[in-house]
């Protein structure tokens, strides 16, 4: 027996004394993440609704092979096709891996994942299941001191995903000028992902944390107090710009599908 | 003045380190009044030898830390108006610990962890009442100089809580706001710390779930601001190809 | 006996608050091998709920401080009672102390040069008292706490044992001083976890046990503070010095009844706050007694303007010294004139915005909502006078702490006497215990050198513990806790704020009664982390402390400082010339008076001389200003 059973212990039978649902924010944790995952992998491997001119998805931005539609590929087709087992493999495919690896090595969500997906702990004062434990010391969880990495290449990301939101100020025949639902969801959708990352731990740790002496540095201190005030709200960012990709997703498809018609407000 | 009276049902655990069990007792309670309060009503007037740990009574010293509903509280800062009507307060000794007699536990652990971390290291060249340091380089550490040293945080972490066998090889989140005090020092001159955070008191064994911030009565923000930091600096020194490259170039401060 | 663990140090510290810590650095420092003792964990001390700062003339926010300056608020708020040499010493030092608490690493406020910032407080003519927001005890002990880690660390790679020179026993009482041929030769005691008896034989002994406040109802004092030290130096053949001064801060929390007593600091008042009486009045300017008329604002307004000029006002009167205050807080409550629980309001709300009220006094507004549920930034504090501190304590030596008549005991801190004289000012106990906690510690080391080699004879080791398990073998039947109940009683309704010789008359009675009653204490239960029984042992103590206190009072026939007779309401310069002794012959405390050590005519220099009329006789003045003093 060990941990709070070990032997020393006081004699208490009941893994946890809690009376309150501390089961409550671990199944809403799973629910939620297990539902954009889903979500997530069917429109990653679906390959199609994913522009409408001027809109893209954030799953498929930028657009890398050549399966891309013509407009969507901001950047070329650099990668030609790529087939596995002569199949073309989905362009969201290539690119994923970046936010995903972002929000994986995330303070944040490994906070929320290793409390509800693994139960380590499942809550506070709540004895887990597993017994033995190492932490991040061993691989694989060693490499989530690569989050730096991820925090870099997710810049790329906001800064494509921003010019594609700018893009969306043009309306379905290339002119500029012009604004629409689908704007404003892109645009939103760039913000909240500016203020994921710029509210971030490492961003934190980059622009200032790291400093001994703020006084020596003012501007980056400066600049340090202003994320550390966004820092504050890391976990809220961390879901809303979450809902903010599914929702921009939705809502292309929608539109890419013909479901819906993208309202033009000029 | 008259205070309202009501009388409540505690449920102590009693017992020591071979065996224990809890135990039922009704007792009045005042308005105003807190979970110590109602223990040592307890202990004057029903169970003279009920041992519990407490001193100042005012959320500043850290002694009086048990578990109540489950959850590491100090039962000084732990007000009776936050249960509900009738219900049974249930009342136990940290369960990180070594339990020595019904709400005492042996703590020593901490003391032994303590220890291990090198102390702050001035520069030799500063005599007293030349030590200059600004506000901003400062604040920092003061944060997490106003621990009280209740050790909430040491017993809900799950690292020594749920394995007693990573006891030796982790100091804590206590220890963790102790190192990062001494990085974050304008002028400790100790070039190691982050290296030896990771390597001699298990950094890495911590997966930042946060109970510690929650427990702790301070309001240390004990993840944010200290170990997510220095899980951070150590990546600088022992996981960055880039800045590590940078170090041996240009020999920058901190990075040993 | 049961189980009985010997050790053996060159010198046993007991207490591990501010003044033990101090005292054992410097002891270590010197070469020796010492033990601390502390009745809770290490880093629980009292010294923990100091708020304000540490008093120090650094001169840091103002360039005009020095150390005259410090001396001279000093012996004007202890009424001149203070043992000159030590209130020369505490000012002349306490600078350095602070500077050394920085180089174990400390982090103090910052001012914009980056010199350690000062605030003003009560009784300081400059601001003086070096601070960490409003924890600094906090910081203090913690410093002190990582300085004796360091110096085991050291000795571990030294010595290859982190315990070797320094060892902390924690939870642990301390029963006896005992003796051999006259000198001090260890201590006796019990650990708290299991009842075991312990005896450690040294040659040198320092106290730093602290206060009594636990002798009286309201108090803002934790569990320990129940005056061992004192009884432990009487006991061992020591004098207790002027404990009728016992000081009540004015603003101790009133409401809810679980947190009376605990301490609201000053620099609530300090940074802006201000009494107000039921009617709403800031009753403050009409309580300023002559002696402090030039020095303090007469109207609102200036009293105002000086929180942002204070070179061209004068202070308002809510910084009146702590005493003046909570006679003055008492007399509106007499009046009618009081909250509804009794005690007056102090009011930060309307006086600044809510960020600064929760930047300036963090632990205040955390103390407030948390315990008491008010938002101090919205609505006014309850509050009224708490016993907070004795200015009384063992009489020492001033320059190395050595108790008077027991060689070998040593004390520093709140449980030595002298140093405030009458009446305490703020800040200036955390620099008490700088200064004479390392003086202590120095002194038993000089000590220690011609005296070594002692040794416990088993006749005092039995005498020691027969008395140790009194609660357990004897065959009465009292409650500790009921009796504890009514001593407190006593000194609240009979010995408090303000005195009179009927009632201290019969407060002596009563404490007889409680005294004899307290013979036949039972311990319920078994021995292992026992409070009823270690209740019958602080009982004991403050028996005796509060003894002390109540026949020091009905000998001083005057009315100063941290002592009110209502049938003596006046200062009486006559009393000024001697202090109380009080010693105990085993069953009763005898106290008498004793003459003042005389002041160098070079310290009344930095006096004017129409300030010294108001405490000194006529004969007196004429000594001084005719320069034969």
């Amino acid at each position: 027996m060990s941990g709070v059973f070990s032997s020393t212990r006081a004699k208490i039978s009941e893994r946890t004394l809690r009376t309150d649902r501390w089961w409550l924010q671990p199944a809403i944790t799973v629910a939620v993440l297990a539902s954009f995952i889903v979500y997530a992998t069917f429109r990653a491997f679906e390959a199609k609704n994913y522009f409408a001119e001027p809109l893209i998805s954030p799953f498929y931005s930028p657009c890398l092979t050549a399966r891309c539609p013509e407009g969507a590929s901001l950047l070329g087709h650099p990668f030609g096709t790529i087939a596995i087992f002569g199949m073309a493999i989905s362009p969201a495919l290539l690119i994923l891996i970046f936010p995903l690896g972002f929000r994986m090595t995330c303070y944040y969500y490994r906070k929320a994942y290793y409390r509800s997906f693994w139960q380590s702990p499942p809550a506070c004062a709540v004895a887990e299941p597993h017994s033995t434990y190492t932490g991040e010391t061993k691989a694989p969880l060693i490499l989530q001191n690569g989050h730096r990495w991820f925090f870099f290449a997710g810049l790329v990301f906001n800064v494509i995903l921003s010019i594609d939101a700018i893009l969306a100020f043009r309306n379905a025949q290339g002119q500029w000028g012009h604004m629409s639902v689908g704007t404003l969801v892109l645009l939103t959708n760039a913000t909240l992902l500016w203020l994921y990352s710029a509210s971030c731990h490492t961003c934190r740790h980059t622009i200032g944390g790291r400093l001994k002496h703020f006084s020596k540095h003012p501007l980056r201190y400066k600049l340090w107090t202003w994320v550390s005030i966004l820092n504050h709200k890391h976990a809220n960012f961390a879901w809303i710009s979450l809902f903010g990709v599914a929702l921009a997703d939705v809502y292309v498809r929608f539109v890419a599908a013909g479901s819906i018609t993208n309202f033009y407000f000029f | 003045m008259s205070a309202i009276k009501k009388m409540v049902k505690l449920r102590i655990w009693r017992g020591d380190a071979k065996d224990g069990a809890l135990q039922d007792v009704e007792v009045e309670a005042n308005e105003g009044e807190v979970v110590l309060d109602i223990i040592h009503r307890v202990q004057a007037t029903q169970m003279s030898d009920l041992a519990v740990r407490w001193n100042c009574k005012a959320g500043k010293c850290g002694s009086c830390s048990m578990e109540i509903n489950g959850k590491p509280r100090l039962a000084c800062m732990t007000r009776m108006n936050m249960f509900e009507e009738g219900e049974t307060i249930t009342v136990t000794p940290l369960r990180a610990f070594p339990v020595i007699r019904d709400l005492v536990t042996d703590v020593s652990f901490n003391y032994k962890k303590a220890m291990e971390i090198p102390a702050f290291e001035g520069p030799k060249d500063l005599k007293p009442g030349e030590y200059r340091m600004q506000q901003v380089d400062v604040e920092r550490s003061q944060e997490f100089r106003k621990c009280i040293e209740c050790f909430l945080c040491q017993d809900t972490c799950h690292v020594i809580r749920d394995h007693e066998e990573n006891k030796k090889s982790f100091a804590g989140p206590r220890f963790f706001i102790r190192i990062a005090e001494l990085d974050m020092h304008p002028l400790d001159t100790l070039r190691n710390r982050k290296q030896t955070a990771q390597t001699e008191h298990g950094l890495g064994m911590c997966n930042i779930t946060k109970c510690c911030t929650e427990v702790c009565p301070e309001h240390i923000r004990i993840t944010d601001n200290a170990i997510i930091p220095m899980k951070e600096r150590v990546v600088d020194v022992k996981y960055d190809p880039i800045r590590w490259l940078g170090s041996k170039i240009s020999k920058r401060e901190g990075i040993v | 006996m049961s189980i009985v663990e010997k050790h053996k140090y060159d010198v046993v510290v007991i207490g591990a608050g501010g003044a033990g810590l101090r005292a054992a650095v410097e002891a270590r420092e010197a070469g020796l091998r010492v033990a601390i003792i502390c009745k809770s964990l290490f880093g629980k001390a009292h010294t923990v709920m100091a708020e304000g700062g540490v008093s120090a003339s650094m001169g840091n926010v103002n360039s005009d401080d020095n150390w005259m300056v410090h001396f001279r608020d000093t012996m004007r708020g202890g009424k001149f009672l203070n043992h000159w040499r030590m209130a020369e010493l505490h000012a002349k030092e306490s600078p350095d102390r602070v500077w050394e608490l920085e180089t174990w690493g400390a982090l103090f406020d910052r001012t914009a040069e980056g010199k350690i910032s000062q605030r003003n407080f009560g009784g300081h003519q400059f601001p003086r008292l070096a601070h960490v927001g409003d924890r600094t005890g906090l910081e203090l002990i913690r410093t002190m706490q990582q300085r004796i880690v360091a110096m085991q660390q050291k000795d571990a790679r030294d010595h290859g044992d982190a315990e070797s020179f320094i060892k902390v026993f924690a939870e642990l009482t301390v029963t006896e001083i005992l003796k051999e041929s006259g000198k001090v030769a260890g201590t006796y005691g019990y650990w708290r976890e299991n009842g075991n008896e312990v005896v450690f034989e040294a040659p040198a002994v320092i106290l730093a046990t602290g206060g009594i406040g636990k002798s009286f109802k309201v108090t803002s004092n934790s569990w320990e503070g129940t005056g061992d030290g004192h009884a432990l130096a009487v006991k061992a053949g020591g004098r207790l010095k002027d404990m009728e001064f016992v000081q009540f801060h004015p603003t101790g929390m009133i409401w809810p009844p679980s947190v009376r007593g605990l301490l609201v600091t000053e620099s609530v008042r300090g940074d802006g706050g201000v009494l107000t009486n039921s009617e709403g009045k800031r009753f403050m300017f009409n309580y300023i007694p002559a002696v402090f008329k030039e020095m303090y604002a007469d109207n609102e307004a200036e009293g105002d303007r000086w929180y942002n000029d204070q070179a061209n006002n004068r202070r308002p009167p809510e910084l009146l010294p702590r005493d003046e205050v909570a006679r003055a807080i008492n007399s509106e409550v007499k009046a009618g004139r009081g909250s509804p629980h009794g005690g007056v309001f102090l009011d930060v709300s309307k006086r600044m915005p809510a960020d600064v009220i929760k930047k300036k006094l963090p632990s205040m507004w955390h103390q407030f909502k948390e315990l008491a549920d008010v938002d101090i930034t919205l609505t006014a504090m309850e509050v009224g006078p708490t016993c907070h501190y004795v200015m009384g304590g063992i009489e020492v030596e001033p320059d190395t702490a050595a108790a008077a008549g027991v060689p070998g005991l040593f004390a520093a801190g709140e449980v030595a006497g002298g140093m405030h004289g009458s009446n305490r000012l703020g800040g200036n106990s955390l620099s008490d215990l700088l200064v004479f906690g390392r003086r202590a510690g120095a002194g038993a080391a000089e000590y220690v050198k011609g005296n070594t080699g002692v040794s416990v004879s088993d006749a005092t080791l039995k005498g020691a513990s027969e008395r140790l398990n009194a609660p357990f073998t004897g065959n009465g039947d009292e409650n500790p806790y009921t009796l504890h109940a009514a001593l407190q009683e006593v000194t609240n309704d009979l010995v408090g704020i303000i005195r009179t010789r009927t009632e201290l008359e019969e407060a002596i009675v009563k404490l007889a009664e409680l005294r004899a009653r307290a013979t036949k204490v039972k311990a319920a239960g078994g021995r292992e982390f026992n409070p009823g029984f270690h209740l019958a042992h602080d009982l004991d103590n403050m028996l005796i402390v509060s003894e002390c206190i109540a026949r020091s009072a009905l000998q001083r026939e005057e009315s100063r400082g941290g002592h009110t007779r209502d049938d003596f309401p006046k200062m009486d310069a006559k009393w000024r010339q001697v202090n109380s002794i009080s010693t105990w012959d085993g069953t009763k405390v005898t106290v008498v008076t004793q003459k003042l050590p005389s002041m160098p005519k070079e310290l009344f220099d930095l006096f004017d001389p129409h300030e010294l009329e108001k405490y000194l006789t006529p004969e007196e003045m004429s000594a001084v200003e005719g320069g034969t003093k």
